[in-house]
């Protein structure tokens, strides 16, 4: 469904992506891990296209998205930091998407509900809470039942009820057999969520895994311990 | 795309700066009508009002405009809509949003006592003096990506074509007084969009013999049809090429 072929990207010296294959199919959730500043981000940013990439393509459902926009009527994008226009409120920026993507089916308020954002909606985003702009990111990200589901750092920042609730949508929208895209840094909850790993270093992609895979290979039976597995003994080597 | 600009109009005209810069051209316009009997001279003192303040305003104000507005860029980017569009959508609701505050603040007292052709001119010289520098601000923020730096070109930018230019002018005249430059003038006079409002303004007042030879050329050149179509053009092109040198780098710009 996602390919992306030969991808580089450089922020003037620095070297971000380093020839980037990788193909996403629908119905997998995969997890995109990786030490900090190893490309993750650019890397979603670049199949959104807020990153252009030096050279290579990316391909959604077969077409090229440079210079294409409508492809992301089908992507639900949850931003490691939400920046939001600071003078608005919740109720203005989630109308404001809703007139933008004029979605024809019924929006899924799913989120809206559970995170109780209704009693806040008339708060300006400049006040609310680095938490509270999570739940605004991730019911935006859910918000229009989109096919792919790009979260980056989802629950980082949220309160335990928060993100268990978060957690479960996750779980729910995979059943549905959507493709999802995370990247974490909290492996241990990884374990109910993916079926993929994604593992990058230095810009480029080290594995891509089934978790099955991963785990009769190791011989662990948490995704956490089969990483760090998997690190020593690539440290050995 | 209209419904982008209804946001970012709603936010500018919520902005007390705005309301501030209105009431500023108000006062002026009306105590310079009010202190003049003539209301002829009444314009020739606003025009000079006209000309240092709403570029000095518009480049300003667009420039911190356009930095304040990259969280909400950012957002839009991830949504199914083109760069250029949200591009466009920021600088025709920020445009409008200024063009507003001069209608209400200059345009309005200037219809009321001078309503004639000259006022008019002077309504079209503001209208475009305010297109003209939100572009350039455009520009100036494209170029970097520390606000600090961009302000600072963009209050580079007005003071160059506010004051600095007019001194070029000057010393050339003085320094080639022997020579006949006078047709070279008209040259130099386009690479400057504020004097070419002024120009539009001054040959429509009939001052232009105040200014000897060069005012004559001036009036054989830019006192025509032609000469003021070419003069509009002159400026439309000076809103719209700023803009597209700073959409083109916007649309490959990394968020």
């Amino acid at each position: 469904m996602i390919a992306f072929k030969n991808i580089n990207k450089s922020f003037g010296r620095l070297k971000a992506l380093h020839d980037v294959n990788l193909d996403c199919n629908s119905g997998s959730t995969l997890a995109l891990i990786g030490p900090n500043g190893c490309g993750k981000t650019t890397l979603i940013k670049g199949l959104l296209g807020m990153v252009v990439p030096d050279s290579g393509q990316i391909l959604f459902n077969g077409k090229s998205i440079y210079n294409d926009h409508l492809y992301r009527n089908c992507i639900g994008y949850m931003p490691q930091i939400g920046r939001y226009p600071d003078n608005m409120t919740i109720g203005q920026i989630i109308d404001m998407i809703q007139e933008i993507r004029q979605p024809e089916k019924p929006v899924d308020d799913q989120l809206y509900r559970l995170f109780d954002l209704k009693n806040m909606a008339d708060k300006k985003m400049r006040t609310l809470s680095g938490g509270t702009t999570q739940k605004v990111s991730a019911t935006l990200a859910f918000m229009f039942n989109p096919d792919v589901l790009i979260l980056d750092e989802p629950t980082a920042g949220l309160d335990p009820l928060a993100s268990e609730i978060l957690k479960e949508k996750i779980i729910q929208e995979k059943e549905a057999g959507k493709l999802i895209l995370i990247t974490s840094h909290l492996l241990s909850e990884l374990d109910e969520m993916v079926n993929g790993i994604i593992f990058m270093q230095d810009g480029k992609i080290v594995f891509k895994k089934e978790v099955d895979i991963i785990k009769s290979e190791t011989g662990e039976d948490r995704i956490s311990k089969a990483i760090a597995k998997i690190l020593k003994s690539a440290a050995h080597v | 795309m209209y419904r982008i600009m209804k946001y970012v109009m709603l936010d500018i005209l919520k902005n007390k700066i705005l309301l501030f810069y209105t009431l500023l051209l108000a006062i002026l316009s009306w105590s310079v009508f009010s202190l003049e009997d003539n209301a002829t001279k009444g314009l020739l003192t606003l025009l000079n009002m006209v000309l240092l303040t709403v570029p000095l305003i518009a480049v300003i104000f667009s420039a911190i405009y356009v930095y304040n507005c990259g969280e909400f860029i950012e957002l839009l980017v991830s949504q199914p809509i083109k760069r250029t569009k949200i591009y466009i959508s920021i600088f025709t609701g920020l445009s409008i949003s200024l063009l507003l505050a001069f209608m209400v603040g200059a345009g309005i007292p200037i219809l009321i006592f001078a309503f004639n052709v000259s006022g008019l001119h002077l309504i079209i010289a503001g209208i475009f003096s305010t297109m003209v520098f939100t572009a350039l601000a455009f520009l100036s923020a494209s170029l970097t990506r520390d606000k600090a730096k961009g302000l600072g070109i963009a209050i580079l930018i007005w003071l160059f074509f506010a004051l600095l230019f007019d001194g070029i002018i000057l010393f050339l005249v003085f320094q080639f007084a022997e020579y006949p430059i006078e047709k070279m003038m008209i040259g130099i006079s386009v690479l400057s969009p504020i004097d070419l409002s002024r120009i539009l303004v001054l040959l429509e007042l009939d001052v232009s013999a105040m200014m000897g030879y060069t005012g004559a050329i001036f009036k054989e050149f830019f006192g025509t049809f032609t000469g003021r179509l070419f003069t509009i053009l002159l400026l439309i092109l000076w809103t719209i090429i700023p803009f597209l040198i700073a959409m083109f780098r916007f649309r490959k710009k990394d968020l």
